[in-house]
């Protein structure tokens, strides 16, 4: 299965590595029985050494960088080799950041592996002053530091099919999403530092792996929001998202957002580079296809309960996910339990921030009865996050990218769940 | 006025369209809304600092109009050691030149174990070939593949990737006049150009894709409508 969720392995043509595992492979069934053997085995191995009393003994000793009990072993679901795509596990997170290294992958030709030393960003084009920055020299910019998601526009594609598989997780599903708090220079202040020109419609971000990826981006949103981040939750951008620099264009798709960024070139037309025309663009029922389809739209999933959890007994279920939009702040996230014929607005947590995941809470008592849950989220423009089949019905079974439909979750009596989408 | 704050103003327009309307696309793209600012005030960048004690804009620093000053400038040789990108439009295409016959059996000898004898077979990206009316038929039917010949909008874009990317193992280890071959190949086995085809940077420029005005603006803008 590939990042947009269709099961093609030997016939696939995306990228290398990003098919090789099967879908059995990802249903993370098997992924997670693992993990749970492993932290059985970590768990064991710990009680075997630990006192049963730690209030009668003296602690360990503090390290110099920390590390997760071996209780918990969250762990991304890798597919593929060095084509590199990797998902968050949404089930195992609380709130709304994705730990850095738990931030799903998606790269085209491997890690590449930079000495910040050598690093340069090269700004050139349509500017008075082409210009060289140093990573300490882009540090030395006043700083921009936001909290937003980066969600690859190929995520969910499984949740698409006519026939989706039901023993799928919300990290197999749509787990190429992550949120983090990015902390860098606004590219703003940069092209005003090497006079960008009045005339410059487009620019050119290309990146230093392999693929030498690359993506030509409106002007308008490095004047509005876009930066070059060299931070990401407190430390710096970790090699799979981009070390040492990348460009973050916050609610767009992920693909957008070169890592390892090396080169601007500003320019009065897109570039039209094969991540732009060949991939990344959206097929219409009426023989045309969508190019430079940026936005993410607004999108939510529920994270608990979902398989591969099983609902032990009747009582008390708090229902959780996340919520987000490329087009500002969610406005409203509501829940169904009958499969879409009632829904109630749930919770948002504080804080509810623009082009950022917003975690939803509804407290829900389960009688024991199958039920059918479903989430939808509204955001600021009006937009509701559509069904299935509404998405099917404008843009055709084949689409490609963008797979925002409502997600579902179908309860048994005896308390097992399966992905039903709506 | 803070330097370039007229400029940006100005450059806050329709500068999506303005882009576009270069390429032959630009009939199709009336009018580009992938959010474009035209609001001064929310297209604004961030002010930089200017109060006492912060780093102000400084004629000691900045001589030549910078904010902060930081960075060294680029010379010719910095940006021709990068500057790889070809445009639609042909720009940035090198001299040299390579036949369809030079190309297949760099085909053969390079890109063949992962695109197939034909340029159809896989088990990677779909070569060819181009379908028989030109059809686009990829909304409507999932299993359709797109191939070079029925998706790919320009031929300049095959020469940026192939030079840049290619081959797979060894990227960016392809001389120009290897690229513009395996260019001729790929158009060949895609039945838009024929056997004898010497591919150089005017005759990838000319080529005209079947897909070239299958692409439009993306119209979605938010608001109650699915799209």
């Amino acid at each position: 299965m590939d990042e947009n969720g269709r099961s093609i392995p030997a016939e696939s043509d995306e990228e290398h590595g990003a098919t090789t595992l099967t879908r059995r492979g990802l249903l993370t069934g098997a992924a997670l029985a693992a993990g749970a053997a492993i932290s059985a085995r970590a768990a064991k191995a710990v009680g075997a050494q630990a006192a049963p009393d730690p209030t009668k003994v003296p602690g360990a000793r503090p390290q110099v960088v920390g590390s997760r009990s071996p209780h918990e072993t969250p762990e991304k679901l890798i597919s593929g080799s060095i084509g590199g795509v990797t998902r968050t596990p949404h089930h195992e997170l609380h709130g709304i950041l994705t730990p850095a290294d738990l931030h799903f992958e998606r790269h085209h030709h491997g890690i590449p592996q930079i000495d910040p030393a050598s690093y340069r960003l090269l700004i050139h084009g349509m500017v008075d002053r082409p210009m060289l920055f140093t990573l300490d020299e882009l540090k030395r910019f006043p700083q921009v530091s936001r909290l937003h998601f980066l969600e690859c526009s190929g995520n969910g594609g499984a949740a698409y099919r006519v026939d989706p598989p039901t023993d799928i997780s919300p990290q197999a599903m749509d787990g190429l999403l992550s949120t983090s708090e990015w902390s860098g220079v606004s590219l703003a202040t940069l092209f005003e530092e090497v006079g960008a020109h009045p005339d410059a419609t487009w620019f050119l971000a290309e990146g230093s792996d392999a693929a030498v990826m690359s993506r030509s981006i409106p002007m308008e949103k490095a004047w509005d929001d876009a930066m070059i981040a060299y931070g990401q939750n407190g430390e710096a951008i970790r090699p799979e998202q981009g070390y040492p620099a990348r460009l973050l264009l916050p609610g767009w798709e992920g693909n957008a957002s070169v890592k390892w960024v090396r080169r601007l070139e500003l320019s009065d037309r897109p570039f039209m580079f094969r991540d732009e025309t060949s991939r990344y663009t959206d097929p219409l029922p009426d023989g045309r296809a969508r190019i430079f389809s940026f936005v993410m739209d607004a999108k939510s999933i529920i994270t608990h309960p979902t398989y591969p959890t099983r609902l032990e007994d009747p009582g008390f279920v708090e229902i959780s996910g996340y919520a987000w939009t490329g087009r500002g702040v969610i406005e409203r996230v509501d829940v169904s339990i009958d499969g879409g014929a009632t829904w109630e607005a749930a919770e948002l947590q504080e804080p509810v921030l623009p082009k950022c995941t917003t975690r939803f809470r509804h407290a829900w008592e389960w009688d024991g009865e199958p039920a059918h849950l479903m989430s939808r989220a509204v955001d600021e423009t009006g937009y509701v996050q559509p069904t299935a089949a509404q998405v099917r019905d404008v843009r055709g079974p084949g689409t490609r990218y963008h797979y925002n439909s409502i997600r579902g979750w179908r309860i048994a009596a005896d308390g097992t769940i399966g992905f039903a989408a709506s | 006025m803070k330097p370039g704050e007229e400029s940006r103003r100005r450059r806050t327009g329709a500068g999506l369209i303005d882009g576009l309307a270069a390429l032959a696309i630009a009939p199709i793209l009336g009018g580009l809304g992938c959010a474009p600012a035209t609001d001064g005030a929310a297209a604004a960048p961030p002010s930089p600092p200017t109060q006492a004690g912060e780093r102000a804009p400084s004629a000691e620093s900045a001589p030549d109009g910078r904010m902060y000053g930081f960075g060294t400038a680029a010379t010719a040789a910095d940006i021709a050691a990068f500057d790889i990108d070809i445009g639609p439009d042909g720009a940035g295409l090198p001299p040299g030149q390579g036949s369809v016959e030079e190309g297949l059996a760099i085909y053969e000898a390079k890109c063949i174990a992962c695109h197939g004898a034909t340029g159809s077979e896989g088990p990677w990206d779909r070569l060819a070939p181009r379908l028989p009316a030109d059809e686009f038929p990829f909304a409507e039917d999932p299993s359709a593949r797109s191939t070079v010949g029925n998706y790919w909008p320009y031929a300049t874009t095959l020469f940026d990737y192939t030079r840049r990317a290619m081959p797979f193992e060894f990227p960016g280890s392809l001389t120009d006049d290897e690229v513009y071959a395996l260019v001729a190949a790929m158009l060949y086995m895609n039945d838009l150009v024929p056997a004898d085809a010497i591919m150089d940077s005017a005759a990838v420029t000319n080529i005209v894709m079947p897909a070239r005005d299958r692409f439009v603006e993306d119209d979605r803008a938010g608001g109650p409508e699915v799209r």
